[in-house]
């Protein structure tokens, strides 16, 4: 059986919307600080926990996202991920990486090889 | 330009406080997100990616000075320095504190402007031709209506859920420049035989993912009876549209089941309902009331020559400059599209500058584009070489109106909680690729339109050349679609096939291009060699060696 993918849990803050990261049972606002899940058991049992930030009114839309690692750090999976932790891949100025550019995506180049098709145009 | 009445404004400042206790109660936890999540939508007020999200009406993208200045300083004040011009001619602001929204809502109510109405289940802000009141082929002025049609919808009760959102356009002129044809309901101002002017009605029309080209519904209305006719086709809808399916209940998957014979069968039944109450009528008195707003200046009698001045002026007046309708006036393009910039967005600096401009030049509005540029809709030419020169220091000077630069982006992944891939990076990359300006005029007018999901709030469907992000197994690729158009020759686009990768799509573009000046008879824009030919030249070419290996 494969290993299960590494997540992270993330949310945003009610207040002011800024994008949030689970960490021993509280809320950090960077990615590299956050808590990686290896299982789904502690992953779940976060999300479930997260639950009472939102009854608290502190946070807005908890959910897990998967993640990889390698030696320069964490990243995000998915792009959507990647632009949350970072801000907006066309402005550096501004959002987390404005202040810690530490968080900017390194550049992931994809073999033509390995990309996948796209051959459903049935939209 | 429209001003607030004593009703107008108190209703608005009233929706503020309301506002307030409503952001209040959530932070106390009054309210959980599931109640407030709806009032914040009334509001205008989304949860994007990284921050909160204010969208801002402007309605019939007409704004002044004093609005422009109102809107730098929220920029400035409240958020990070700079807007974003929608495909609606709304603004939107990409950082906002929730906390601080109520009273960036009370800062916009003091210079009559506010969010209401610009998201949730409702008839939506409404658009109009960017040059009315302006424009040389104009018959009337399309924004008086506007203005009738958004006092008419502003919490109308019967119109407040309905089965999903609703959006209207109102175009003065035979040349559309307001998109009518893709929206739920339009108003086309046209003359009958007897040279009365009143109202071609358009339903059904839609981008997103089953787009449609709206047709005709109601031939002629005469001016006072346009509501009464409006409020019956919202009546077909509100009772027929499906509640049950997200995809199916815009009103374009209703009027394309119906079919316009039964369609304009069933809106007449329930106008001639509301004509026998006899309510609905706009009195005479109303609409004169509501057209001496929107009085254009008085022009002044003034030599039709265009001033001289330099190349960079002149490449400016091909592209940028219209025809107005006075004598000695033109109509200017500010174009928010710097090559590799980001469309639409224009910072606190610019928005002040301009406002500036407009005072220092006696002008009154300011208008925005559904094509995200601004418009400065009575320059006196001689005026033009100065205004151009400072339109230059500010970045604003690009002259590409029209040209294969001027992209249509909606915001994408980069900041939209919708999108599925990125969309202002691919703006860029094209951008860049085209920056010549002899190689964009040898192009000719071109309109590429770009979305990152099928919301399609980037217009794709529309495009001569339109882009749709999608996402693959976390990979971003993007599909082609030629031959759309959103003006009076309205169509959808096709798609061409397999998408591109996000490194690809710029080269793919660039082929399309290629083909089509081999191809192009003399005077034959992208769009009329595209409808010439059709798509298998283009995709032939487009793919490039990698054709056979996406079949």
């Amino acid at each position: 059986m494969a290993a299960p993918v590494p997540q992270m849990l993330t949310a945003n803050r009610l207040r002011d919307g800024d994008v949030l990261y689970w960490k021993s049972g509280a809320w950090v606002e960077s990615l590299k600080d956050g808590e990686i899940f290896h299982e789904a058991a502690p992953a779940n049992a976060a999300l479930t926990a997260a639950q009472a930030y939102v009854g608290d009114n502190v946070v807005v839309n908890p959910y897990l996202f998967d993640v990889r690692m390698d030696a320069s750090g964490i990243h995000p999976v998915k792009e959507r991920e990647i632009i949350r932790a970072a801000g907006p891949s066309v402005r550096d100025d501004l959002g987390k990486q404005a202040t810690d550019p530490s968080v900017r995506p390194v550049p992931r180049p994809v073999p033509r090889a390995a990309q996948p098709k796209d051959d459903d145009v049935s939209i | 330009m429209y001003r607030y009445d004593e009703f107008d404004a108190r209703f608005v400042a009233e929706r503020v406080e309301q506002f307030r206790g409503q952001v209040a109660r959530r932070l106390s936890g009054e309210l959980n997100e599931d109640q407030f999540k709806p009032l914040r939508l009334m509001n205008g007020l989304y949860l994007q990616l990284h921050a909160y999200m204010l969208r801002i009406a402007v309605p019939y993208g007409t704004l002044s000075a004093k609005q422009l200045r109102m809107l730098a300083h929220i920029a400035r004040k409240y958020d990070k320095g700079y807007g974003h011009f929608t495909t609606r001619q709304n603004i939107q602001f990409n950082w906002p504190k929730l906390v601080d929204v109520p009273d960036i809502l009370a800062d916009l109510a003091t210079v009559e402007m506010h969010a209401i109405q610009t998201s949730g289940n409702c008839i939506r802000n409404v658009t109009a031709d960017h040059f009315a009141g302006a424009a040389a082929d104009e018959i009337e002025d399309p924004r008086p209506i506007a203005e009738i049609i958004r006092q008419w919808s502003s919490l109308h009760p019967e119109f407040s859920f309905l089965p999903r959102k609703f959006k209207i356009a109102v175009g003065g002129s035979p040349n559309d420049r307001a998109a009518l044809k893709f929206h739920d309901m339009a108003l086309e101002i046209v003359k009958n035989d007897a040279g009365e002017t009143g109202y071609r009605v358009y339903v059904g029309g839609g981008m997103g993912r089953t787009p449609y080209i709206g047709y005709v519904v109601g031939d002629f209305v005469a001016k006072p009876d346009i509501l009464a006719f409006l409020e019956s086709v919202m009546r077909v809808y509100n009772e027929q549209g499906r509640r049950d399916n997200l995809y199916k209940s815009r009103i374009k998957i209703l009027a394309n089941a119906l079919g316009p014979d039964e369609m304009r069968r069933q809106t007449m039944v329930e106008f001639e309902e509301i004509k026998k109450a006899g309510t609905l009528q706009v009195p005479r008195e109303e609409l004169h009331r509501i057209d001496a707003y929107f009085a254009p200046p008085e022009f002044e009698p003034l030599p039709d020559e265009m001033p001289a001045s330099d190349v960079d002026f002149e490449n400016w007046l091909k592209t940028n400059v219209a025809k107005h309708r006075a004598p000695g006036y033109a109509i200017a393009t500010i174009s928010l599209k710097p090559i590799g910039g980001v469309p639409g967005d224009a910072t606190h600096e610019q928005l002040d500058a301009l406002a500036d401009l407009m005072d220092r030049f006696g002008m009154s509005e300011i208008r925005v584009s559904h094509e995200q540029n601004l418009v400065l809709p009575h320059v006196k030419k001689r005026d033009l070489p100065a205004i151009f020169a400072r339109l230059k220091e500010l970045g604003l000077a690009t002259p590409n109106a029209g040209l294969i630069t001027d992209i249509i982006a909606c915001p994408g992944l980069d900041y939209c909680d919708l999108a599925n891939a990125r969309s202002i990076p691919i703006a860029q990359k094209i951008s860049e690729r085209f920056a010549d300006l002899d190689r964009q005029h040898h192009i000719g007018e071109l309109k590429i339109k770009i979305s990152g999901c099928i919301n399609a709030c980037g217009h794709h469907h529309a495009g001569h050349i339109g882009i749709l992000g999608v996402d693959k197994k976390g990979v971003e690729f993007y599909q082609l679609q030629l031959g759309g158009s959103g003006a009076e020759d309205a169509s959808i686009g096709e798609i061409m096939g397999p998408g591109f990768g996000q490194d690809d799509i710029a080269d793919a573009v660039e082929r399309v291009i290629g083909c089509y000046l081999e191809l192009r008879k003399d005077g034959e824009r992208f769009l009329d060699t595209y409808r010439r030919v059709g798509m298998t030249p283009f995709k032939n070419v487009a793919y490039g060696q990698d054709l056979h290996a996406a079949y």
